[in-house]
């Protein structure tokens, strides 16, 4: 009996990559799943932060999948080696912040070198050509291919019927009739498929995997750097963007005002690393004020958490400023509506 | 035992975390692990049962999360 091949197959938790590796599966393949962590992707559970969305958890939809699938998953941290990829990628960014090309390739890489580190054949990915406008073109499948150096070791499943042959369809590890010749943003074909595997329930992502994809996360990352003066950041850094208000009303400093409990509470773990402000006379959100501040800006942030508050149509607001442990307590009137100007919201 | 201190992580380090310290240790060995993310509650059994592990006990203390799970044989 021939010797089952191996393929790693990088699951992302959508329904392509499933197929892809269903479809490997099917032709005896052995295969076991990798799914890399950017700290971007919404994967995460950053979701429960929010009080309202912990009714009802959200599963993991990488680990879904394998569990669908029958496969180990194996999830990698790339936290730190995926800055220099979103700060200086090569092919550019799509419509937002995100670099989709390069970190496709930069996730082929890691995989195929997972591959040969674990003894594995080949790597398969659940990419289709046209589907998704910036990475999966046509023209940008080899590119993939050979800047990541899977070259003729990358197989894509659900389109390989459209793509010049590789090594493991040439060596008879799997049989290239059985492949699929899928293109273009349908997604008909795929449901099918889904259908005659008898999956259902599968997470379909309108934008993309990950966070960076997603309009008014990207303005608010745009906004950090530019603020800090230079292209960089921190896990804290990813995580913070995707909680609470974020008002910018100067320069030097940006403000995070918790919108409900869940937030408020999630806040507070970052009481020692950040000035914080809180309301004291009246009940009101927990605020985090990121970057330096004079006496007149911490009074202008005063007003402005005070406008958040239960406080907000008083006469006069107490807020207390910690900084390093050191308090300061303000005396506030409270900005009205009309001068929380729009160009601070991030 | 072995203790794993994944509190203030965010779901999916924490799983990341227990599988990176499953991967030093034989089946038999357990670990507990110690987490303040709820999604753990989800995401760590899911792991545990794709790839081999057993939960032994979950448990919800102060606000913290912490799973016993046994490593198996794979
Ligand atoms: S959506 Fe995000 S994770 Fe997915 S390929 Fe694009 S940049 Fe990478």
């Amino acid at each position: 009996m021939a010797t089952q091949r191996k393929a790693v197959a990088l699951i992302s938790g959508g329904l392509d990559s499933l197929l892809a590796a269903k479809v490997m599966l099917e032709q005896g393949v052995h295969v076991e799943g990798i799914n890399f962590y950017t700290g971007f992707c919404v994967e995460g559970h950053t979701h429960a932060i929010r009080k309202k969305d912990k009714a009802k958890p959200k599963r993991n939809n990488a680990l879904w999948s394998a569990e669908q699938l029958g496969i180990k998953l194996h999830i990698i941290d790339i936290i730190e080696e995926y800055k220099d990829v979103l700060i200086n990628p090569k092919h550019g960014y799509g419509a937002n912040m995100n670099p989709c090309l390069d970190c496709k390739i930069f996730m082929v890489g890691k995989a195929k070198q997972w591959a040969e580190e674990n003894g594995f054949d080949f790597i398969i990915t659940g990419e289709v050509i046209g589907q998704r406008p910036m990475s999966q073109r046509k023209d940008t499948m080899p590119v993939i291919s050979e800047e990541s150096g899977a070259d003729d070791l990358l197989l894509r499943p659900l389109c390989a019927q459209n793509l010049p042959e590789t090594k493991p369809e040439r060596e008879g590890w799997v049989k290239r009739d059985e492949l699929y010749d899928f293109s273009g943003r349908t997604r008909k074909p795929q449901m099918a498929l889904a259908e005659k595997f008898g999956f259902d329930d599968y997470a379909q992502p309108a934008g993309g995997c990950c966070f960076l994809t997603d309009k008014s996360y990207s303005v608010k990352l745009t906004d950090l750097w530019a603020s800090r003066g230079k292209r960089d950041y921190e896990i804290d850094d990813i995580m913070l963007l995707k909680v609470g208000r974020h008002l910018r009303p100067k320069p030097n400093f940006k403000l995070i005002v918790a919108r409900e409990e869940g937030e408020n509470n999630f806040l507070q773990g970052y009481k020692k690393q950040f000035i914080t402000l809180r309301t004291m006379s009246h009940k009101g959100p927990l605020t985090l004020l990121d970057g330096t501040a004079s006496d007149d800006d911490l009074k202008l942030a005063a007003q402005i958490v005070a406008r958040f508050s239960q406080g907000r149509e008083a006469e006069e607001v107490d807020v207390e400023v910690t900084d390093n442990g050191v308090h300061k307590n303000f005396t506030v009137k409270p900005l009205r509506s009309d001068e929380i100007e729009d160009a601070w919201r991030v | 035992m072995i203790e794993l201190d994944a509190r203030r992580l965010m779901c999916p380090m924490p799983v990341i975390k227990t599988q990176n310290i499953i991967k030093t240790l034989v089946s038999g060995d357990n670990v507990r692990v110690t987490c303040t993310d709820p999604g753990v509650m989800q995401d760590i059994p899911a792991w545990c049962r794709i790839n081999g592990h057993t939960v032994l006990k979950t448990e919800e203390i102060d606000y913290e999360y912490i799973l016993t799970i046994e490593v198996g044989s794979d």
